[in-house]
């Protein structure tokens, strides 16, 4: 580190983290920030904590990797946001980074130290119990957590660019809630799919969503934005099962580096979530991730 | 009906796949190598070029895709398509990644920066204009994008756009440096930004031409041409374009 602070990686030089009272974000066209999500559509997001994992993620075929730090004995926080200039210089592909519901500062700390998306994470914590961040004053697009559909409905009108649909973060690889969400987010689509506008104006009521987001998901027949799963995917069935279901890619947990051979692991789930629908490829790629624990 | 291919491994492939819709040309997911002889003209999309050099070594499509191109079938790359196409690429991850090749081109990855540096921009296409009508201008969306810094002789420019100075660029970036975002080399179009993200067609419009163009001789015999059945389910897999 440079002596006003700056990090040089390969010849760009950041600033010094300015943190700005408030964001001075030109209101960023939705196209565009919604845009972005597209790219990792059809991929596995991987969660990392050390370098060396960032990289086997990338060479595997990762469309991102969602950074994460050792948890303290408290609450978890937002990465050091020092790290994550190791981790650009790393690798290549996107980078998320998360931060706690409602906690617009973190957010504006990572916007500023230039992630590629920040992930609005209940999973990491909550700094504020009544407000989500409102993702409008952002320029970088965010993603959130959901289990049902309302909760995503009104996460994308708060501005998110991307819903994880959230179940149960498991070492034991536990995807029965992950499962259970996705499906219940998928049927409530699927309802809203067939009615009448009347009807959807009422049933966006009574689940207490925005009525022009019901109106528009069930004219779409898909959630507005792209829609990844979370929760216990470790494994390339897991993760051809959600695409199975409707969703546009998956989030991979830490726990996935844990055995002798994480790249054909990792390997293994990229190629399921491409080939979900083929049995045959999905069997090639479960001996390729089966041979990776060996 | 035309039928072009989508190499569908990651990224924008229902986008593109939605903008054929729009002009009345069924797109037919790709992603083995068997299946590239049921097309005659390839799009290669936007997404993370890493994944997709991955996955097409994985499945073996390297030999085909290279062949594909080599036979003078129609291909356009955008932004991690492009990536692909071209003979050299740098600002690569280390290591690598395999590329198809074909375009005599050096492509910069993620030239512009991050995600934070994604913008739009009105470009000058007076070759798009011509072509297909319209403005003068098209509005470019760029994603971390790449951006071309030398072409070879044979290649026609469609589109540049100012240098960043953010110093990836290794020389002093002086400042009238302009880099190339549109080229077409004969058979193959590469952008370095995402038509399939707007809602002006006229970039797949052009490249129907080219596969209009090429196409009659293309195909020696019919060919059963597998039913798709997620073509007919398709607007499930559209996210709404808002430009």
């Amino acid at each position: 580190m440079d002596e006003d602070a700056t990090v040089r990686v390969c010849n760009f030089t950041f600033p010094r983290i300015q943190v700005q009272s408030r964001v001075n974000a030109s209101r960023m066209c939705t196209s565009l920030i919604s845009s972005r999500t597209h790219m990792p559509r059809g991929g596995a997001i991987f969660e990392v904590s050390r370098i060396r994992d960032a990289k086997i993620a990338e060479k595997a075929g990762a469309c991102a990797i969602v950074l994460s730090q050792s948890i303290c004995f408290c609450n978890s926080r937002m990465i050091d946001p020092s790290l994550i200039a190791k981790f650009k210089a790393a690798v290549s592909i996107p980078i998320i980074a998360r931060v706690r519901v409602g906690h617009v500062v973190e957010a504006e700390i990572l916007q500023a130290v230039g992630v590629d998306f920040i992930d609005e994470s209940e999973i990491l914590g909550t700094a504020d119990k009544e407000n989500h961040i409102n993702k409008g004053d952002f320029t970088c697009p965010f993603i959130c957590g959901s289990t049902n559909l309302g909760e995503a409905l009104e996460r994308i009108k708060e501005g998110a660019a991307m819903i994880r649909t959230q179940g149960i973060e498991s070492i034991c690889g536990d995807i029965a809630k992950t499962v259970r969400n996705v499906r219940s987010v998928m049927e409530d689509i699927r309802l809203l799919h067939n009615m009448s506008e009347g009807e959807c104006l009422e049933f966006s009521g009574k689940i207490g969503v925005p009525s022009d987001l019901a109106a528009q998901t069930g004219r779409m027949g898909r959630l507005p934005v792209v829609h990844f799963a979370a929760g216990g995917i470790v494994t390339p069935a897991d993760a051809a099962f959600m695409m199975r279901l409707g969703c546009d890619g998956v989030f991979v947990g830490p726990e996935m580096f844990d055995c002798p051979d994480p790249y054909k692991r990792a390997r293994g789930i990229v190629e399921a979530v491409n080939r979900y629908d083929d049995p045959n490829a999905v069997a090639v790629a479960v001996a390729v991730a089966m041979s990776g624990l060996n | 009906m035309a039928i072009v291919g989508v190499l569908a491994l990651q990224g924008s492939f229902n986008e593109h796949i939605a903008a054929l819709r729009r002009l009345g040309v069924k797109g037919v997911e790709i992603r083995k190598p068997e299946q590239l002889r049921n097309v005659t003209s390839l799009i290669i999309p936007g997404g993370e070029s890493t994944t997709m050099a991955k996955l097409a070594e994985s499945y073996n499509l390297f030999p085909a895709l290279r062949e594909f191109v080599k036979m003078g079938r129609p291909v356009w790359g955008t932004c991690a398509g492009l990536i692909l196409l071209s003979n050299n690429a740098v600002g690569q991850k280390s290591g690598g990644q395999g590329l198809i090749g074909g375009l005599n081109c050096t492509v910069h990855r993620n030239l512009f920066g991050s995600q934070l540096q994604s913008f739009e921009a009105e470009l000058l296409v007076p070759e798009i204009a011509s072509s297909e009508g319209g403005p003068e201008t098209f509005c470019g969306v760029f994603i971390r994008a790449p951006a071309i810094l030398e072409v070879g002789k044979e290649v026609q420019v469609l589109a540049d756009y100012p240098a960043p100075s953010n110093g990836l660029l290794e020389e002093n970036v002086e400042e009238e440096r302009r880099v190339i975002v549109a080229v077409r080399q004969g058979n193959i179009l590469a952008t370095a930004f995402h038509p399939e993200l707007t809602a002006d067609t006229r970039w797949h419009s052009y490249f129907l031409k080219m596969a209009d163009d090429t196409g009659e001789e293309a195909l020696s015999s019919p060919v059963a041409i597998p039913v798709d059945i997620s073509c007919v389910q398709q607007p499930r897999n559209d996210l709404p374009i808002y430009r």
